[in-house]
C-alpha cells in the first residue's frame, strides 16, 4: 500500500511503510520551467523538518526543496544528474528526488491528500 | 528602475502575448512576456534553428534632428557618430565623467535624422541626459507610439524577405525604411541573440497585424525575455544593469571594439566625451579588471552575484550573468576579474551556496555568431 501526500510548498511524499519518497509536483515543475540541474542530499544525511534538502535549478532561477518531514536519507535518484528534465516530464515518477526513513510520522499530519492539493492549486490560479 | 506592480505599462502587443499563452513578469516597468507554453529551452533552440519573434517595444526609441545632432550626440559618447554613413547603425555607449557606462544603445543614421534605441530601464534617464546636453538647435522626439520587434534566427532573412524582398540582402548593421504589409517600418539587420536577424520599428497601431503576419510563417515562434537572456548570454553580449553599470568602463567591460578609432588618442576627434581621460588612459595602460567568459565545470549553473576566488581563496572578482546555456548544453557565465586572472584558461572557483565550484576563464562568445555579412 502506498499513500501520497502533498505540501503547500508543492512537494509530494509517497509513504511506503516507515519510508518516504519525495519529489516536486506537476504544478511546481510547470511554475519552475525547464529544470537543468538538481543537487541532491548525501545518503545518510539527517534532515529535520524544514531543512533545505535539495536545490533545483531551472533555466530561470535556483530554488530549494525543503524537507517536509524529518528523517535519514537512504537513497537518491542518481539518474537526475544526467537527466534532470525527468522532473519536468515525469514529476511523480522518474523525477523523484530521494527516499528517506521517516523520523517522526506525526510530522505527516496536516499534509494534503490529492483532492485537497488539487483544490489548493486551483485556488492559486 | 522597476516600478511597483500597479503602475506596470504594457506594450502594444500585450493582448497578442496573452492570447499566445505567455507568462508575464515585470521588467523595467513593463509587464513583459517571459516565456510561452513551450518554455525557455525550446524557445532558445527554436531561435537558433529557425526564427524567433521578440517584442522589445519596452525599449526607448528616439529621433534626433538638426544640423548639430551628430556632433551633439558624439559629445556624450566615445563613438564616431559624425562619420556614421547614411543607412548604417552602430553600437554606442553613454559615459559619465568617471568613464562609467550610463547605458548601451544603438544609433542609426537615417539621413535626415538619427534614430536611437535605448534600454527600457534607462530610457527616462537617457532622455533627460540628451535633453540637458544636446545643442539647442537639435530636436529630440521620443517615439512613444512605435513598437519594436526583433526577428532573430537563421530563417529570419527568408521569412522577412517574403514580406519585404529588399531586406534579404540588407547587410549586418544596415538600416532602411521599408514597407511591410503596406506599413512604413524601419528595419535594421541587427539584434541581440548572436543570430542573423532584424529589428523592426513599427507604428504601434500596425504592430499587432505585422506580428501576426510574421508568426503565421512556419519558421516563426514567439520568444519571451527568458530565452532572450540565455541567447544573449551565450552570444557574450552584455545586459545593462547586470554586466554594465555606471561604475564600469568600456575598457573593463571588454567593449574596446565599440570605441571608434576617430575618438581614440590618435584619432581625428580624440576625447571630447564624459570620462575621456579615464577611458583613453585605460586604452593606453589597461584596466585593473576585465569582463571575461566563465565556464563552470559540471552541470550546476552559477548565477550572477557569485563571488570568484583564486586557488588560495582570495576574492578576485564576481559573476555578473550566469545560467544554463541551452545551445552549449551546460552552464555558462560571465563576470569581472582582476586583470591578472583574465587570461583564457585561468582556473577560478565560484562560491555557490557556500561551496567552491570550479570555473575556467574562457573566450566569449560561447556560441559563434551567425551574422549576415553579405
Amino acid at each position: 500500500m502506498s499513500d501520497v501526500k502533498f505540501s503547500e510548498d508543492h512537494e509530494w511524499i509517497r509513504i511506503e511503510g516507515d519510508s518516504g519518497v519525495v519529489g516536486l509536483t506537476n504544478y511546481a515543475q510547470e511554475q519552475l520551467g525547464d529544470i537543468v540541474f538538481v543537487e541532491l542530499p548525501d545518503v545518510g544525511k539527517q534532515l529535520a523538518k524544514g531543512d533545505e534538502a535539495a536545490v533545483i535549478e531551472s533555466v530561470k532561477a535556483a530554488s530549494e526543496l525543503y524537507a517536509i518531514v524529518g528523517g535519514e536519507v537512504t537513497e537518491v535518484n542518481e539518474s537526475l544528474s544526467d537527466d534532470p528534465a525527468q522532473v519536468n516530464s515525469d514529476p511523480m515518477g522518474g523525477g523523484w528526488f530521494f527516499k528517506f526513513k521517516i523520523g517522526d510520522a506525526s510530522e505527516l499530519d496536516g499534509l494534503m491528500d490529492e483532492n485537497a492539493y488539487k483544490a489548493f492549486t486551483a485556488s492559486l490560479e | 528602475m522597476t516600478e511597483s506592480e500597479g503602475e506596470l505599462q504594457r506594450t502594444p502587443l500585450y493582448d497578442l502575448h496573452r492570447e499566445s499563452g505567455a507568462k508575464f513578469a515585470p521588467f523595467a516597468g513593463y509587464e513583459m512576456p517571459v516565456q510561452y507554453p513551450t518554455g525557455i529551452l525550446s524557445e532558445h533552440h527554436h531561435t537558433r534553428s529557425a526564427a524567433g519573434l521578440f517584442d522589445v517595444s519596452h525599449m526607448g526609441q528616439v529621433t534626433l534632428t538638426g544640423a548639430d545632432a551628430a556632433a551633439g550626440l558624439e559629445a556624450l559618447m566615445p563613438i564616431d557618430v559624425i562619420d556614421l554613413a547614411v543607412g548604417r547603425q552602430r553600437y554606442a555607449l553613454f559615459t559619465n565623467p568617471r568613464g562609467g557606462i550610463l547605458d548601451d544603445l544603438m544609433v542609426t543614421n537615417l539621413g535626415d535624422r538619427l534614430f536611437v534605441v535605448v534600454n527600457a530601464a534607462c530610457k527616462s534617464a537617457d532622455i533627460a541626459h540628451l535633453q540637458s546636453s544636446l545643442p539647442d538647435d537639435c530636436a529630440l522626439e521620443v517615439l512613444v507610439d512605435r513598437a519594436l520587434l526583433a526577428l532573430q534566427g537563421p530563417a529570419a532573412a527568408s521569412v522577412l524577405g517574403r514580406l519585404a524582398p529588399e531586406t534579404a540582402t540588407q547587410a549586418f548593421m544596415a538600416a532602411a525604411e521599408v514597407e511591410i504589409e503596406g506599413v512604413g517600418c524601419l528595419v535594421s539587420r541587427s539584434g541581440y541573440s548572436g543570430e542573423d536577424g532584424y529589428e523592426i520599428s513599427i507604428p504601434a497601431e500596425a504592430s499587432e497585424a505585422i506580428a501576426r503576419r510574421l508568426l503565421a510563417e512556419d519558421e516563426v515562434a514567439p520568444i519571451g525575455l527568458g530565452a532572450r537572456d540565455s541567447l544573449r548570454l551565450e552570444a557574450g553580449l552584455c545586459l545593462y544593469g547586470t554586466d554594465l553599470d555606471e561604475d564600469t568602463t568600456p575598457v573593463e567591460a571588454g567593449l574596446v571594439w565599440a570605441l571608434s578609432k576617430a575618438r581614440r588618442a590618435d584619432g581625428a576627434r580624440p576625447g571630447g566625451y564624459p570620462g575621456d581621460e579615464v577611458i583613453l588612459g585605460q586604452l593606453a595602460d589597461g584596466a585593473a579588471r576585465r569582463r571575461v567568459g566563465l565556464k563552470p565545470e559540471g552541470r550546476a549553473p552559477v548565477r550572477g552575484g557569485a563571488e570568484l576566488v583564486d586557488d588560495t581563496g582570495r576574492p578576485v572578482g564576481s559573476v555578473t550573468s550566469g545560467g544554463f546555456g541551452p545551445t552549449v548544453g551546460g552552464p555558462v557565465a560571465m563576470g569581472y576579474v582582476e586583470t591578472a586572472f583574465a587570461k583564457e584558461g585561468t582556473a577560478l572557483n565560484a562560491l555557490v551556496r557556500g561551496k567552491a565550484q570550479a570555473m575556467q576563464v574562457t573566450r566569449l562568445p560561447f556560441v559563434k555568431p551567425n551574422y549576415y555579412r553579405g
